[in-house]
């Protein structure tokens, strides 16, 4: 990646995107097991799941406000240094956009207040509906930002308006339906809950090598093995929809995934090892097994999955048909305002408009596309391939981790179940010692989606070199470097207040009255 | 889909273009609360207890007041994209700087109460500052700009070249409206803090407020002044194609109108109630400062901010961001908006959700209302 305006503003969207994605999942998981854990409160009127509630509920508070913080800047940045893309896509993507704030963040930001501040002045029932209106409103931004983001990976419902240059609204329903951002809903939020689960359960495994706060932390342990099982079975199933959909639209990014540089016959195999050398065009010491890509992409013993260089070839054909599209375009530009279109241009057009896009990667090379050479064309085609072995690795890295936290959520789960939570310390070392790696499979994840669309801003329809805004190099790496700084002071601080809130455990529960007065063990059965 | 041909286009940028101006005023008087009272924070409370004390009145609602902020750039995105790419890339280094300050807000309520030591609070405690202060300026300061004039065009696959300097941005007329909008935010939060505290602590944000207010009124009015007789204005002179295409290079535009920021008021008189609702609001505020009106003083304040608000827009309409070096590049109202199906949909949508989003607003209000007081911080778990 060269580090001129692209590359830094690249630079610039990852470090913040990713960083925002730290505190995200967290969210989303933690605001569902604290709504859970109240529930049982007020079904059950047990003070400890209150202390439960409120314990969580403070490292909920730390990580949220790093959340809301970083969140902001996400929503301005689109404008900042992508603003072309804003200008281009603006009239889709700004709607999901939009309704997030409306539908999501208003009541996520409400309510979390009262979450914290309410404790006293609300009724048990009403104050328990908080909660759930956050975790309600967390769960529903993760919907919206993800129609969003799949609308990039695969751009329906849209089409290019030759009178305002851009992309405008066709069909609305397409946008909300698209199945790619439906899968990635439930993959992401359910990576979020996977997060959460194995930051409750660590933490409450840490408590029990400490003889400290047994009670809560086993009733914790109990609540993060059962939701985290779930979530991570869902993660795997629904990352597994997430790769069908993905041998649908983004072909290239699937073979990126898996270093596949030629098309195998089907059904194709799946590399579960090799190092992809991205200037020879090849995988060195592949193992492959067979079948198994084939049956995940096409779900099929007969159908194939393209290779990296068949699709180069396919995409140098789409650049040739995109620059017809574009002199097309041009024309009908260049006819008078408010004059008619003559129905031979719009037709051409239409047929023509899905491969413009392709014709916007030679703007790197040429600032009039239909003027670009053949060795041009050629070199722009390479262009459509992402940076193969960060793909393949992340990929791998996310699969092993995701199959190890359904290994790791199974076994405590049948561990609570048979009260044997503390049986084997050495578990419980796995447990703690495994909290940080949820977050590095929901970062590899991200790197898999969002580098895996590269070079594109949106797949198809606009490369992300010409998305970028009119902006000097050295703003951009001026800007870079105060996000980074502020972010690395604020993360530091934010640890250390985790670990000491942490540390320090929950607040005594009030002297117990005569009705919970009931043996300790006793109430772990209960429950 | 033809539903959305039931509303007009033009009539619907016109109904987006007043939901901006909800949106603006939604974040000033809300948010304007936390802004206010951020900048005012070191100076009204003195010691810890005073401080938290301050901090608290806000704890529970900062969050949501602050979503306007993002529901403005998400729907600005949406209903006005030329405007959320222009202006955002083109004001590029001001607005890192405002999400600079405004980072430190959010860990600054959070955080800060979370140690002991005092050099951990007092550090937060100008974060906190900050975090208000130089928004506030900012914002004001942007405004300013667009009232003059920004330096961009339009290229012809129109991409947006800016051509000015962050430095370009500072000059007097801009950090005139800079201040106003300091001004007027600090009486805001000011007279929060009057209804939602006690003693000293009360006492100082009344005194502060009050300044403010003054301040407010005097340079709401030299700004008033300067627009009539400096600030030249800009005037549409092409014909008005109805419905027409969202492309700004269609039409001509022309700069150095003299007072042309002020030919709306004379073209409908009952605008003026924008600029008279902004000086009557602060004044009243001024009084109900002296008459410990309480409630309606902040009601006061908060109208003033929407009358201000109101005013700038009604006297630029149709102009949203003219361009002071390309003329035909100005964004209005008429040629920059999204697409007809797009503003439609969001109009359904905050249709639905607007009226929900006031109802839960006012009755987290409802719960948290009363004065904070030393023994809510020192006895409460979970204050701030």
């Amino acid at each position: 990646m060269e580090l001129d305006v692209v590359g830094l503003s690249r630079l610039q969207f990852a470090m913040t995107a990713l960083y925002h994605f730290l505190f995200v999942p967290l969210t989303l998981g933690l605001s569902i097991l604290l709504a859970i854990m109240e529930t049982v409160y007020v079904m059950t009127g047990r003070p400890i799941w209150k202390q439960m509630t409120q314990f969580w509920g403070v490292l909920f508070g730390i990580n949220f406000a790093l959340g809301v913080s970083t969140g902001l800047v996400m929503e301005f940045q689109f404008g900042m240094n992508w603003s072309y893309y804003s200008h281009y896509v603006g009239d889709i993507f700004g709607a999901p956009l939009a309704i997030e704030g409306l539908m999501a963040f208003f009541l996520e930001a409400t309510f979390v207040g009262l979450f914290f501040f309410g404790w006293e002045r609300l009724s048990r029932r009403a104050h328990c509906i908080v909660t759930w209106l956050t975790a309600l409103g967390t769960n529903f931004s993760a919907l919206w930002i993800l129609i969003a983001n799949g609308w990039m990976q695969n751009p329906v419902g849209a089409r290019l308006n030759p009178q305002t240059m851009r992309m405008e609204v066709s069909d609305f329903a397409e946008v909300l339906f698209n199945p790619v951002a439906q899968a990635k809903f439930v993959h992401t939020v359910s990576a979020g809950y996977v997060v959460a689960a194995l930051f409750v359960l660590g933490v409450s495994a840490w408590y029990l090598l400490k003889g400290r706060h047994l009670e809560l932390a086993k009733r914790s342990m109990t609540v993060a093995a059962s939701f985290g099982l779930a979530s991570s079975l869902s993660v795997v199933v629904l990352g597994d929809e997430s790769g069908y959909l993905s041998s649908e639209h983004q072909k290239m990014k699937l073979a990126a995934i898996e270093a596949m540089w030629h098309t195998e016959p089907a059904p194709a195999p799946f590399t579960a090892f090799g190092l992809p050398d991205q200037d020879a065009r090849e995988t060195h010491y592949a193992i492959q097994i067979p079948w198994v890509m084939g049956l995940i992409g096409t779900r099929s013993l007969t159908g194939q999955i393209p290779g990296i260089l068949d699709l180069v070839q396919l995409a140098e054909r789409r650049i040739r048909e995109g620059q017809a599209a574009y002199d097309t375009l041009q024309q009908i530009r260049a006819l008078p305002p408010g004059s008619a279109v003559p129905a031979a241009l719009s037709q051409a057009f239409d047929r023509q408009s899905p491969s413009l896009g392709y014709a916007l990667l030679l703007k790197r090379y040429v600032d009039d596309p239909r003027q670009a050479t053949d060795e041009q064309v050629k070199k722009a085609a390479w262009d459509t391939v992402p940076q193969v072995a960060p793909l393949y690795w992340s990929f791998r890295v996310m699969v092993g981790l995701g199959l190890f936290f359904i290994v790791l959520t199974a076994t405590f789960f049948v561990l609570s179940a048979r009260r044997r939570l503390d049986a084997h310390p050495w578990l419980l070392k796995v447990a703690v010692g495994s909290i940080p790696l949820p977050w590095i499979a929901a970062e590899c994840g991200w790197i898999v989606a969002e580098l895996g669309r590269q070079p594109w801003a949106v797949e198809g329809v606009l490369p992300t070199a010409v998305a970028v805004s009119h902006l000097g190099i050295e703003t951009v790496l001026f800007t870079l470097l105060g996000f980074v700084a502020i972010y690395t002071v604020l993360i530091v601080v934010e640890m250390k207040l985790m670990l000491a809130a942490i540390r320090k455990g929950p607040r005594e529960l009030p002297a117990p009255t005569p009705a919970h007065d009931v043996p300790l063990v006793g109430k772990v059965r209960a429950v | 889909m033809i539903l959305h041909t039931l509303l007009d286009y033009d009539v619907l940028r016109v109904i987006w273009w007043l939901l901006l101006g909800v949106l603006l005023i939604g974040f000033a008087v809300t948010d304007g609360f936390d802004l206010g009272v951020g900048t005012l924070l070191p100076f009204v409370a003195r010691e810890d207890v005073e401080r938290r004390v301050v901090i608290n009145t806000i704890g529970p609602i900062w969050e949501g007041n602050q979503v306007w902020l993002v529901l403005g750039g998400g729907a600005i995105f949406a209903a006005w994209p030329h405007i959320y790419a222009m202006s955002f890339s083109g004001f590029y280094l001001a607005m890192f700087a405002a999400l600079f300050a405004l980072i430190l807000r959010p860990v600054g309520f959070k955080y800060r109460s979370k140690r002991e030591s005092p050099r951990w609070r007092s550090n937060w405690d100008w974060c906190l500052f900050i975090g208000g202060f130089v928004p506030s300026l900012i914002f004001g300061v942007a405004i300013g700009n667009v009232l003059q004039g920004v330096p961009f065009h339009f290229t012809p696959d129109m991409r947006m070249v800016y051509e000015g300097s962050f430095l370009g941005l500072l000059n007097p007329f801009a950090i005139l409206c800079g201040l106003l909008s300091v001004a007027m935010l600090v009486m805001h939060g000011g007279a929060w803090l009057s209804v939602r505290t006690e003693g000293a602590v009360a006492d100082r944000a009344r005194r502060f407020a009050t300044v403010a207010a003054i301040a407010t009124i005097v340079l709401y009015a030299l700004g008033g002044v300067l627009v009539w007789q400096w600030v030249g204005g800009f005037q549409w002179t092409s014909p008005h194609l109805a419905n027409g295409p969202s492309n700004p290079l269609m039409k001509t535009v022309q700069a150095g109108v003299a007072g042309g920021w002020l030919v709306n008021y004379a073209a409908h008189p009952w605008t003026m109630l924008a600029p008279a609702l902004g000086f009557l609001g602060a004044l009243l505020a001024l009084l109900g400062l002296r008459a410990r009106w309480e409630r309606l003083t902040v009601i006061f304040s908060g109208l003033s901010i929407a009358g201000i608000i109101l005013s700038v827009g009604a006297s630029m309409f149709p102009f949203i961001v003219p361009s002071s070096t390309h003329l035909p590049s100005a964004l209005t109202v008429w040629d920059a908006s999204s697409s007809h199906l797009t503003l439609f949909i969001m109009l359904v949508c905050a249709v639905v959700f607007v009226p929900i989003i006031l109802g839960y607003t006012a009755w987290v209000y409802s719960v948290i209302w009363g004065k904070v007081r030393p023994r809510d911080i020192t006895h409460g778990d979970h204050a701030y």
